[in-house]
């Protein structure tokens, strides 16, 4: 691929970014329909209590009030991802503090939340399940008594009460490998809730025509798990629900499930008018969704000479009060949990279980941030063990190209060993890194100095998608698909892509996307997935128009399609006669008006590469056969750790990806960037936390977010581009690794500088001063 | 509800009086009578600046201020930035250098970035753009890109005609 279109590789500006600049991109809040009415929700007290009476006669009486909904007056109509538990408002008992259990919708804002306010509820406390322990005990309260009777995806493995699934990859003989083993390292790893914090708050407008169709504009990931979802819910064909995405202030996953849209629809089909939800920041915290919490227990065993050898690792998510992903979460952060290493023996087994808390979902990295930040972590301290430079020893064990990943997948293209070699040497590693241990870091004024290094894998495919090109009457293009733009530049990217496909320039393309009546179908945005993923479905579609553009120009000059090149600007030729040629805008008047009809193509897929070997591998209830295409990237961080403040400062940062191919560098780099402070902030600040089942830090003045003068400049993003055969001009995801390497490299820079051995994030100053006074101790 | 007032203020030039509930904000008023919806809330209670507006020339949260004690203030939205030589300037380098991704944070950062540049006496630097960048909040970028547009942008606002690459 060395004669790529013009249109590939660009920096070229996103095109929503002038409207964003001047305040004029509309999100979901700043829109407004006639007679539209305004909503607020009364959110539960309790974690876990039963619902014996609502008395909502002062509600209703206030004026104003269009409607109040309790769950009574809603249809018994459950849906979920993988277990159908979630209802639009808590029906009979709450299971989360902020679990909606009434709604109103009013003429303005103000008088909805009064009314809300007004609304008694009668609660009799219920004993919580507030953690992973209280979960799994013996005898443990159940969260959903009647989980058996729920309907539900097969196979997902639950054994015990409060269990959603259970999972496992093996391969080989652990119990047997260590023996082979001449160093092995054990221990407990514990990762926090974190917030997704997208700066735009969840909200929806749904409104009804007067045929019964029902229109729903949200902030979203995915317009068509939207339709699906209110198809379920409000017991309407798909046919009568549109979906659509205004701009949306951010995800990371957030807002991949469903979330206030089915609500927002029973309040609009009972008042008749339009009606608008917007959630506040506390209750956005409070009722939307987190990262899983986990302990993480694992062991990992290699010989002298730094061969890996054995893995035995068991991690329990905690999903909160509803299922929603936590099946996939679970598989996926154990797909991941050999990490990228070939280590021939591996038991890696799971649960998912519900709590009392507020119900945990895809965030950026899935299930892989939690097992990585684990397994990182400890193979810096084999490494220390075995008294090898832990560059070198991931170096050895890297997986390459031709490889196979756990459950036998073929890795199909691999940069790893050139993001590991590329951050080390862009970091100065060898003269950064005197040594480990307590004190080697020299640093002013009591602070410590170190640097670690992460190496780690993701996916990117999942599922289906599909888009169309059009050329309309002048010879531009109409290209129509459903991933949504959330910020990381997916219009810009699979614009670019249909450019290069092609051969036009990008301003000669427009795009409609994420609107059910009148894009194609899409899975989701999410899953590093849409530059892969969408991208081949856009490269398919452009590929069919191209032929169509072949063929109408054969026609017209009477020869032979395969004497027809394609030109770049828009333009098909015979070859060799530079004269003899058509514009697109000739030719797409032609099949408009004289002969074959418009051009259109269409292009879609199911992720299609290798499925599992189950020959080779015990792979226990992992809802798929095959999920993606194997990434890498590897980080260095460098820290200062202050020991009389605790507090962990972040110097620099070298974040190397294998990206396939960079669609557009700047895209791509903002990506690493901002990813890498997610997961800096995963590692270090952010934490949601409960007392006795009551969030204490649901707001943004309680919840630390990062802001600029918290962090440094020299975040180096380090683009690495070994081409994926499948994807388009060799694309592959980027969106979640950035997040995912992040805390197990300051980890070890932690423990680089100090000698410390942090192994709970995040890794607040209190935790850092009391690991230092600890080992003062000893 | 409780009886609501009219505010007398200048919004983006133009003379206004706009009704405000009692507990109304001027973030309130902006995105409600005013329909100037380029002020964002992203917190409502001063964090992440998502609706830093102008307030009598100077950068101020709008979730924070009293509709009613805006009466008789001059106020720059966003919005009322169209136009403006420092701001059409900034634009221009942060969509350059991808600082624009989801935009929410956007709008507060433009605004605050021209108040920088219409006080500064030179040039910021990257450490004084991050300093005055404290009170924004950005979810997506990890600020690099935004520092760097800031400072490239302020090269060639602050101290020279504005809109011509300095020196």
């Amino acid at each position: 691929m060395n004669d790529l279109p013009e249109a590939i590789g660009k920096r070229l500006p996103r095109r929503d970014a002038a409207d964003k600049l001047a305040g004029a991109a509309r999100y979901t809040d700043d829109l407004a329909r006639p007679g539209m009415l305004h909503a607020a929700i009364l959110g539960s007290p309790w974690p876990s209590a039963r619902i014996l009476g609502i008395d909502t006669a002062a509600a209703r009486a206030l004026p104003g009030v269009k409607a109040v909904l309790t769950g009574a007056d809603l249809p018994e109509r459950r849906w979920g991802l993988f277990v159908y538990d979630e209802t639009a408002l808590a029906a009979g008992v709450v299971r989360y503090v902020g679990e909606p259990v009434a709604a109103v919708a009013a003429a303005d804002l103000a008088t909805a939340r009064a009314a809300a306010a007004l609304i008694e509820v009668d609660y009799e406390e219920l004993t919580p399940v507030l953690s992973i322990e209280e979960a799994l005990r013996d005898g443990a309260v159940p969260v959903h008594p009647h989980f058996d009777s729920y309907e539900k995806r097969p196979d997902l493995g639950f054994e015990r009460v409060n269990e959603i699934a259970r999972q496992e990859f093996s391969e080989g003989d652990v119990e047997a490998a260590w023996a082979d083993c001449d160093v092995v390292v054990d221990g407990v790893y514990e990762v926090p809730s974190q917030s997704h914090v997208y700066l735009e708050p969840v909200s929806a407008i749904a409104e009804f025509d007067r045929a019964g169709k029902l229109t729903v504009r949200s902030a979203n990931q995915s317009v068509n798990k939207v339709q699906a979802t209110l198809s379920r819910a409000l017991d309407l064909p798909m046919s009568k629900i549109r979906a659509t995405t205004p701009a949306v202030g951010g995800a990371f996953g957030g807002k991949s499930g469903v979330t206030v849209q089915p609500l927002v629809a029973h309040l609009a089909r009972a008042t008749g008018r339009p009606v608008r939800l917007t959630l506040t920041r506390e209750e956005d915290f409070m009722m939307m969704r987190r990262r899983h919490p986990a302990i993480v227990r694992v062991k990992t065993g290699a010989k002298a000479d730094g061969t890996l050898v054995a893995r035995d690792l068991e991690i329990v998510y905690d999903g909160g009060a509803y299922a929603e992903d936590s099946p996939a979460v679970l598989g996926f952060g154990l797909l991941m949990a050999r990490g990228p290493y070939a280590i021939p023996h591996c038991r890696l087994r799971g649960s998912a279980v519900y709590t009392n808390r507020l119900r945990a979902a895809g965030f950026r990295g899935y299930g892989n941030p939690q097992v990585t930040f684990a397994t990182e972590a400890q193979i810096d301290e084999l490494a220390d063990k075995l008294g090898l430079d832990p560059v070198d020893f991931r170096l050895k064990n890297a997986v390459t190209t031709g490889g196979r990943w756990i459950g036998g997948q073929t890795i199909t293209s691999c940069g790893l060993a050139e993001c590991l070699t590329r951050a080390r040497d862009a970091a100065g590693w060898t003269g950064k890194r005197p040594g480990s241990g307590a004190g080697t870091g020299a640093g002013a004024n009591g602070r410590l100095r170190g640097v670690g290094v992460s190496a780690f894998a993701h996916i990117c495919g999942l599922l289906g998608t599909s888009a169309t090109v059009r050329l309309l009457e002048d010879g531009t293009v109409a290209l129509a698909h459903s991933a949504v733009d959330l910020g990381q530049g997916a219009e810009a990217a699979l614009a670019q892509i249909c450019a290069g496909a092609l051969d036009i320039d990008i301003d000669r393309i427009d795009s409609t996307s994420a609107d059910s009546g009148a894009a194609p179908y899409n899975w989701s945005t999410g899953g590093s997935r849409v530059t892969y993923m969408v991208g081949r479905a856009v490269v398919k579609a452009a590929d069919s128009v191209r032929e169509q553009i072949v063929r109408h120009a054969a026609e017209t000059f009477e020869c032979a399609p395969g004497d027809i090149e394609i030109r770049p600007g828009g333009r098909a030729g015979i070859v060799g006669v530079p004269e003899k040629e058509l514009s697109f805008g000739d030719i797409s008047l032609r099949a408009h008006y004289q002969a074959g009809g418009p051009i259109i193509g269409s292009g879609g897929l199911v992720y299609d590469g290798e499925a599992f070997d189950y020959k080779e591998a015990l792979i226990r209830n992992y809802p798929f056969a095959r999920i993606g295409t194997y990434i890498f990237g590897a980080h260095v961080v460098e820290v200062e750790v202050d020991t009389v403040t605790g507090k962990v400062e972040i110097l620099r940062a070298w974040a190397a990806h294998d990206v396939g191919r960079a669609i557009n560098p700047t895209a791509v780099e903002g990506q690493i960037q901002g990813g890498f402070v997610q997961g800096a902030g995963y590692a270090l600040v952010e934490e949601l936390l409960w007392e006795d089942g009551q969030p204490i830090n649901p707001s943004m003045m309680d919840y630390k977010v990062y802001g600029a003068p918290d962090l440094p400049l020299e975040i180096h993003p380090i683009v690495v581009e070994d081409p994926e055969p499948s994807g388009p001009f060799g694309a592959k995801g980027i969106g979640e690794p950035p997040l995912v390497g992040a805390a197990p490299a300051i980890a070890n820079a932690v423990a680089n500088a100090t000698g410390l051995r942090l192994r709970t994030i995040p890794m607040t100053p209190e935790r850092v001063l009391d690991a230092l006074a600890a080992a003062a101790e000893e | 509800m409780t009886a609501a007032a009219g505010v007398g203020l200048t919004v983006n030039g133009d003379p206004l009086t706009l009704v405000a509930g009692p507990g109304a904000t001027l973030l309130d008023l902006l995105r409600g009578a005013a329909q100037l919806t380029g002020s964002k809330r992203g917190c409502n209670s001063g964090v992440c600046g998502a609706c830093t507006v102008l307030v009598d020339g100077r950068a101020a949260r709008a979730c924070l201020m009293l509709a009613a004690d805006c009466a008789g203030r001059d106020v720059v939205t966003v919005e009322g930035l169209d136009g403006d030589p420092n701001a059409a300037v900034l634009g221009e380098e942060m969509a350059k250098s991808g600082a624009v991704q989801c935009g929410y944070c956007t709008p507060g950062i433009v605004v605050a970035l021209t108040d920088l540049f219409r006080s500064a006496v030179e040039p910021p630097d990257a450490e004084a753009v991050r300093h005055w960048l404290g009170g924004n909040i950005c979810r997506c970028t990890g600020y690099v890109s935004i520092v760097e547009a800031a400072v490239r942008a302020g090269g060639r606002c602050v101290g020279s005609e504005p809109g011509l690459p300095a020196q």
